[in-house]
């Protein structure tokens, strides 16, 4: 519950991001984060909110933690814990069914 | 009987710049060694930190004198018995309780809330708050959301509950907590002198590093916020002791690129808008003066609390189980045990059948211990 996941931002709709996680798409909502979200930039996820830009020259760093989780099995702890989190932001092609 | 992984040795550790890495515990033998008393004990408060120091052998290449403790860093683990009763007494009232993952099988006094479930009662598992509205939107059964967690959970129940559009079926039964309060409790514990604090990364994120500025000046115990990389880990605990070498009494911030002084104002805001402290117990801790997140007065029609009569007093009835009376899982949180101080740990209690809270969640550190091992024997 403490750790955000960093993913990268496809499309802004008002307070509504369509994020991508390693190829996970997910939709995350923008209510509490305090600067101006666009397609490009890299937010950090947590349950489901956006709650930081990541500012462009710390993203490498920041993703490396990550790319290494990502890699590692699905019992891993601290990686399911990860995955958990991109679970939290709602499925965006469920959204977008249900909005249609 | 016993099944914990160890990692390690230390000349497997797997660091995305060995070098570095090791020039980092080179400068932390050097200045433990300066600093010449022992044990120089830190604590932090997270279980990600946790997992992350477990998950990478940390302690295996750290100073023998150097002791990091884990303080009450699992929301999970400090919500209190009672709370649990709280959310088992709705569900057994047939209401719908939906709640984080790891809170189902957290014990209450006498009852969890998976022990519900397997008696009837509906428990729904949520990622998010968000996930929780939509099952209340989905059902015309009240759907009650457990809310728990620290600061950065708490920002989430707070925007879903000022978004308005609340369905009339939805409530929410806060134990969130609220991390500084505690920090300060456990400055003062008897039996630990905890000499410098490795703070959260993401819970700053919300706060700022600049609230722990008054809590330094207070308890002159330095501060350091960190991230979760094994290297980030690493380059909080030598700026911590470099402060302790130094005499210094300071907050620092080395993971600037999650982590301003400010912190998010607008995450703030909002979450004080919806929540006020209330002092409170914290599992096997003590009671918290602040250290618990109550919906404030104006929320009281979606406050579980108020909207429902919630009598927990029948799940008191039976004594808990003989074992939970051994569970040393308070003196755990509270930084003056570790996992391989119990009895139970590995034998009576593990991941399969946990006896305390800190064996269920992901951020409790029994179930990371278990997992990872703690300590590792090199």
């Amino acid at each position: 519950m403490c750790l955000g996941v960093p993913g990268r931002v496809l499309e802004v709709n008002g307070l509504l991001a369509t994020v991508d996680f390693w190829g996970v798409r997910r939709d995350v909502r923008l209510d509490i984060v305090d600067e101006p979200v666009q397609p490009g930039d890299y937010i950090l996820n947590h349950v489901g909110f956006a709650i930081r830009k990541i500012p462009a020259e710390e993203i490498e760093e920041t993703l490396a933690l990550y790319e290494e989780l990502m890699r590692e099995a699905e019992n891993d702890m601290m990686a399911a814990d990860v995955r958990g989190e991109i679970e939290a932001a709602a499925s965006s092609d469920t959204r977008r069914r249900a909005d249609d | 009987m016993t099944n914990v992984q160890i990692v390690g040795p230390a000349s497997q550790l797997k660091f995305r710049d060995p070098d570095k890495a090791r020039a980092l515990a080179a400068r932390l033998s050097v200045l433990c060694a300066e600093i010449g008393r022992e044990p120089i004990s830190l604590m932090h408060v997270c279980g990600s930190h946790e997992q992350a120091i477990a998950k990478y052998g940390l302690r295996s290449i750290l100073p023998k004198s150097l002791d990091l403790i884990m303080g009450p860093g699992c929301p999970v683990c400090v919500t209190d018995q009672p709370e649990v009763d709280e959310a088992v007494a709705l569900a057994q009232d047939g209401k719908i309780v939906a709640t984080y993952g790891d809170m189902v099988r957290v014990p209450g006094t006498t009852k969890s809330l998976a022990d519900a479930q397997a008696e009837g009662a509906r428990v729904e598992v949520v990622y998010s708050a968000e996930q929780a509205l939509d099952l209340a939107r989905g059902s015309d059964r009240e759907v009650v959301f457990f809310s728990t967690g620290f600061e950065t959970t708490a920002v989430a129940t707070a925007a879903i509950v000022l978004r308005g559009e609340l369905p009339d079926n939805f409530s929410i039964l806060s134990a969130h907590k609220y991390v500084p309060p505690a920090m300060q409790l456990v400055a003062q514990i008897p039996g630990i002198k905890v000499e410098g604090f490795l703070a959260a990364g993401h819970a700053a994120t919300i706060t700022g590093w600049g609230i722990f500025e008054d809590f330094v000046e207070q308890y002159k115990i330095p501060i350091v916020v960190a991230g979760f990389e094994p290297l980030d880990i690493l380059a909080g605990l030598v700026r911590l002791v470099e402060l302790i070498h130094d005499d210094r009494v300071a907050v620092d911030n080395m993971y600037p690129r999650c982590v301003t002084h400010e912190g998010n104002r607008v995450a703030q805001e909002q979450m004080w808008k919806v929540f006020r402290t209330a002092s409170g117990m914290w599992r096997g801790i003590a009671d918290i003066p602040d250290g618990n997140l109550r919906l404030r007065d104006e929320f009281a029609h979606i406050d579980a609390r108020k909207r429902f009569n919630i009598d927990i007093a029948y799940l008191w009835e039976h004594a808990p189980s003989a074992l939970t009376e051994q569970c040393i899982c308070g003196a755990i949180m509270s930084g003056l045990a570790s996992p391989s101080d119990c009895e139970l740990f590995g034998k009576d209690c593990d991941p399969s059948n946990p006896v305390g809270a800190c064996m269920v969640s992901s951020e409790g550190t029994c179930k990371i211990w278990h997992q990872y091992g703690g300590r590792p024997e090199l």
